[in-house]
């Protein structure tokens, strides 16, 4: 697909997916995050009704800016990002889901300490791209849309995109003393 | 169950981590918290294991320590040794001309406002020392004691920050 056939969110908001069910999230070592998530047909029913669910589960999840279809223990390749309101945040595309979404620019590599919902002991610095293109398509329209984000969003949909390709934060950690305890839970 | 606090430090060489993880495989013992590094061409391993007493690794260390190019020591600890969150994570990065008494200045200072180090190490590398730690705050403690300790800093005439270590949750 020719990246003029790529276009923003424009006038897609969640409420098209309709209410979606909270789900509970699994934690590490489950070998559902362990594992590629398989691509989607992104018009399809179930996978509206998956995107839905993300997006309720991420809602009632306090500090959760980012949920990916392996975390509630669906192997696809369908993630919610909301990023609004963080204070690292520059671009903000406000709450949207992706499906078989992948990176197609990143540039400007930053550290950063990540924790994550499914490795609730444990952080890790992590360096990502803080400039980002990303394209994907929306669930529901299936309409293929090109993202163009950067700080604190580019890394929520990096963090995102590797769940869906089964891997987690502790698979990309700077060093072997760049894992720690983590202290403070929300 | 034992749980057994282990150190084995020596000249550094390849191969010492897995001579000392095959002893205590096979003797069973689950190697659990781990920190290992090397500190001025000496590797440096300090482990928590749980499993077999301390005699019987003991006894299974002292094949590697045989030659004396290794040094091992094996105590049993409780195995409660969880201790509740004290507060922030900061981290403390500290460097400049070396001297003696940074590390005792410093970590004095961070004590003293009730900061609990939970990680550190230091590098000497020609003159310049760096210390980085990450420490334990109590909440609303961390403006008064960025002052105290960039006050400490002048004194041994060296630098320091103090920054928030939060990771964000994705």
């Amino acid at each position: 697909m020719a990246a003029e056939a790529y276009a923003g969110l424009g006038a897609w908001t969640p409420e098209a997916l309709g209410a979606g069910a909270v789900l509970p999230v699994v934690s590490a070592p489950h070998t559902v995050l362990s594992r590629a998530g398989a691509e989607v047909d992104p018009t399809d029913e179930e996978t509206v009704r998956l995107a839905a669910d993300l997006i309720a589960t991420m809602r009632v999840s306090p500090g959760c800016v980012g949920l990916a279809a392996p975390q509630v223990g669906v192997g696809a390749h369908v993630f919610a990002v909301n990023v609004t309101g963080h204070p690292k945040a520059v671009t903000v595309h406000g709450t949207f889901a992706l499906c078989n979404a992948r990176v197609v620019e990143a540039t400007r590599w930053k550290a950063g300490r990540e924790g994550c919902m499914s490795v609730p002991d444990l952080t890790g610095d992590v360096k990502r791209a803080s400039r980002l293109v990303v394209e994907g398509a929306l669930p529901g329209s299936g309409e293929l849309v090109r993202l163009v984000t950067d700080g604190f969003e580019a890394r929520a949909l990096q963090h995102e995109i590797d769940h869906c390709a089964g891997l987690l934060f502790l698979d990309r950690v700077a060093g072997a003393h760049a894992i720690y305890q983590r202290k403070v839970y929300l | 169950m034992n749980e057994l606090a282990i150190t084995v430090i020596g000249r550094d060489r390849p191969g010492i981590v897995a001579d000392v993880a095959e002893v205590l495989a096979r003797l069973g013992a689950n190697l659990t918290d781990s920190t290992m590094t090397r500190l001025r061409g000496h590797f440096a391993m300090t482990l928590i294991c749980v499993g077999p007493s301390a005699a019987e690794v003991e006894a299974a260390l002292a094949t590697l320590t045989a030659d004396g190019q290794l040094l091992a020591t094996v105590r049993e600890v409780t195995p409660d040794g969880e201790t509740a969150p004290a507060g922030e994570p900061y981290v403390m990065a500290v460097h400049g001309a070396d001297r003696m008494g940074i590390v005792a200045a410093m970590t004095r200072v961070l004590t003293e406002a009730g900061g609990n180090v939970t990680d550190l190490s230091t590098r000497l590398v020609g003159s310049l020392y760096v210390v980085v730690a990450e420490v334990e705050l109590p909440p609303g403690a961390a403006e008064p004691l960025a002052v105290r300790l960039t006050e400490a800093a002048a004194n041994l005439g060296v630098d320091v920050t103090l920054r928030p270590a939060e990771p964000d949750l994705l």
